[in-house]
């Protein structure tokens, strides 16, 4: 199964850098079938990208909500934002489904976090928290969807030999 | 929208504009006869980073300036680049580096114009300014015209991928460092390249056509939207050629005379300004010799044909050519001619790109220079917005101690605000208020593809607010969407 997350936000504006920083984690785990991108915002050609995949993972940080994350599904959909070069994640399955007839499975992750009005690169603590309790969800949750998620001794050898085809 | 009267006056407001990056609001002030009384466009955002970098190793700053903006980080890695380049005594680039850098650059040019004409443009000028705001949109175009979508996401694409090769990264690129480049481009990836070049120049051509025809046919409803004479500014190549990289700062009026010319990067503030008014972040800049009143002008590619004499790629200059017969080889003052005028620079950059991927120059291997140091320096460029301009002093500590940017958006203040003005003053007054009369205040906006501040992107976060306020500053009513 080929699975995509798709991190967004602005890794110097704090917490707003949540969705890049859990990929950035999320890549350390070295997990098969997984491919994993970030960058400031969705914009159109990542419609390609979802394409190509049978599941995609939108990750995002939040302003608001009680929890430390929150995982649900999302369908294709129009919307008006107030700018279009943040596409919303609805969007960009619309345009996979209306470019290139793709309808993947998809989730929005968002992340909770709390310092977004200054200058600055690195998480809160509760932000570094909720990350760390939003991946821990989605190993157990890429394990009940049948991707292999590998063992702490395993994991210094998948990167090993990641590293090695490089 | 709702609105209330107060003291005979109504402030409406539309924030923010949708469509153009980060955070804005318009403020429209109606008098008692529901006149358009003033019109301001409000930067919301407090930017800051001018004094966030000092402090900071020089070597540093062509990838952290990158976190000024999301939606342009090339531009500020290059200009800073360039500044650096000067303190660390290197006054000319190897050609292995001047050529990447340059292929960086066409490709971020090629693809932030393609995205703006595609995604935030199309949905206005083929769907109609008047269409339903569901389908007013880049969903829809790509329902009604997916072709065009498609070119407009492949054309974007290729644009990011010349990025990535060049700078090593789409996003926090590291390609340009001081006194040169850190890689060259290999024959593998000039390849890749070379299979997609052609379609991207044809493409580009037919984009051309479609701003070109769009403003041809609608020449009598855009010649009042936004149209007023004004200065322009860009670089221009030594010989007056359009250069999107480098060149000396020329600046004209709007009957074409020039104001000054091939003014040397270093020297920019001998001859323009800033102003700063109460009602906004953003800073006013102006021409020094014709003061704040008469001194303001246009950036970006408007501004940059009217200002070249000609363009060195011949399919570009062929357009060019035709853009000018519209005005006689007058300037160009229409805002909505941003539009044609951008084309013809995403066409530019085309033939460019494909140019470049055929010089073995690129894959050289001399990349970097060194010479003497020295403390102060300039870096200019023509982002894909307009003039960009760094400016920075080092310590003896190889800190920064100062920093001055003004970028793109800013130059274009000061003729936005009048852009939205007159379109307000046309429109707004004695129509009924609606989404569709609205939306030309916002459609003369995003002609200048204005890019307001390295904005945040949480979800939860208001997607649109309107506030209705009286003149004495009280929320009179408000709807969040």
């Amino acid at each position: 199964m080929r699975v995509l997350f798709l991190g967004y936000g602005n890794p110097g504006r704090q917490d707003d850098g949540l969705g890049p920083a859990f990929i950035e984690e999320l890549e350390k785990e070295g997990l098969p079938g997984v491919a994993a991108g970030s960058d400031y915002q969705l914009t159109v050609e990542d419609a390609a990208a979802v394409a190509q995949s049978e599941v995609v993972v939108f990750v995002d940080a939040s302003f608001e909500g009680e929890r430390a994350f929150d995982f649900r599904p999302l369908e294709a959909g129009s919307s008006i934002s107030f700018t279009s070069h943040r596409m919303a994640p609805e969007e960009l399955l619309a345009l996979a489904k209306n470019l290139f007839a793709a309808r993947p499975k998809a989730y929005l992750l968002t992340i909770r976090g709390y310092e977004f009005s200054g200058f600055g690169e690195g998480l809160s603590s509760q932000a570094q928290m909720n990350l760390n309790a939003a991946l821990n969800f989605v190993k157990d949750w890429l394990l009940s969807q049948g991707v292999q998620v590998a063992e702490a001794e395993d994991k210094g050898a998948l990167q090993s030999k990641k590293a090695a085809n490089l | 929208m709702s609105q209330a009267e107060s003291l005979g006056e109504q402030r409406l407001a539309i924030e923010p504009v949708t469509r153009v990056e980060g955070h804005g609001k318009v403020t429209i002030i109606l008098d008692g006869n529901r006149r358009v009384k003033q019109t301001r466009l409000h930067i919301v955002e407090f930017r800051g980073f001018e004094r966030f970098i000092q402090g900071r190793p020089y070597w540093e700053v062509p990838v952290l300036v990158q976190r000024l903006c999301g939606i342009c980080p090339v531009s500020h890695h290059l200009a800073a680049a360039k500044a650096m380049d000067c303190i660390v005594g290197v006054d000319r680039l190897t050609p292995t580096a001047e050529k990447v850098r340059r292929l960086m650059h066409y490709g971020q040019i090629f693809q932030s114009h393609a995205l703006h004409f595609f995604h935030l443009v199309s949905p206005d000028l083929l769907m109609g300014f008047d269409a339903d705001p569901s389908v007013r949109n880049i969903i829809g175009v790509a329902k009604k015209y997916p072709d065009l979508a498609l070119q407009g996401v492949m054309m974007r694409k290729f644009g990011q991928e010349i990025i990535k090769a060049t700078a090593g990264k789409k996003i926090h690129g590291t390609g340009a460092v001081p006194g040169g480049v850190n890689k060259n481009l290999s024959l593998a990836e000039r390849d890749v390249f070379l299979k997609d070049i052609d379609k991207m120049v044809e493409w580009s051509l037919a984009a051309v056509k479609i701003a070109r025809d769009y403003t041809m046919e609608h020449l009598k409803e855009l010649e009042p939207f936004g149209t007023f004479e004004s200065n322009h500014l860009s670089l221009v190549r030594s010989d007056g050629a359009l250069d999107l990289y480098d060149g000396g700062l020329r600046a004209v009026d709007a009957r074409g005379a020039k104001i000054f010319d091939q003014v040397a990067c270093p020297k920019y503030c001998d001859y323009l300004a800033e102003e700063v008014r109460p009602w906004s972040y953003m800073k006013f800049p102006f021409i020094k010799a014709l003061g704040p009143e008469g001194g303001w002008y246009r950036v970006g590619p408007l501004a940059r044909l009217n200002t070249c004499d000609f363009i060195d790629t011949p399919l570009a200059e062929k357009e060019r050519q035709v853009f000018k017969e519209l005005t006689g080889g007058a300037p160009n003052n229409m805002s909505m001619a941003y539009h044609w005028a951008r084309m013809v620079e995403i066409l530019h950059a085309a033939e460019k790109m494909r140019e470049l991927l055929h010089d073995p120059d690129l894959q050289g291997t001399e990349l970097v220079l060194k010479g003497a140091r020295r403390s102060e320096a300039v870096g200019l460029i023509e982002a894909p917005r307009g003039t960009l301009i760094h400016h920075y002093r080092v310590n003896s500590d190889d800190q920064v101690a100062m920093a001055n940017l003004i970028v793109s958006t800013t130059h274009n203040n000061e003729p936005m605000n009048r852009a939205v003005a007159q379109v307000a003053e046309h429109f707004l007054s004695a129509a009924a208020l609606n989404e569709g009369l609205l939306n030309r205040v916002e459609v003369v906006i995003r002609a200048y593809d204005p890019c307001l501040s390295c904005a945040t992107h949480a979800a939860g976060g208001m997607s649109l607010q309107i506030d209705l306020v009286d003149e004495k500053g009280m929320v009179l009513d408000s709807i969040a969407r």
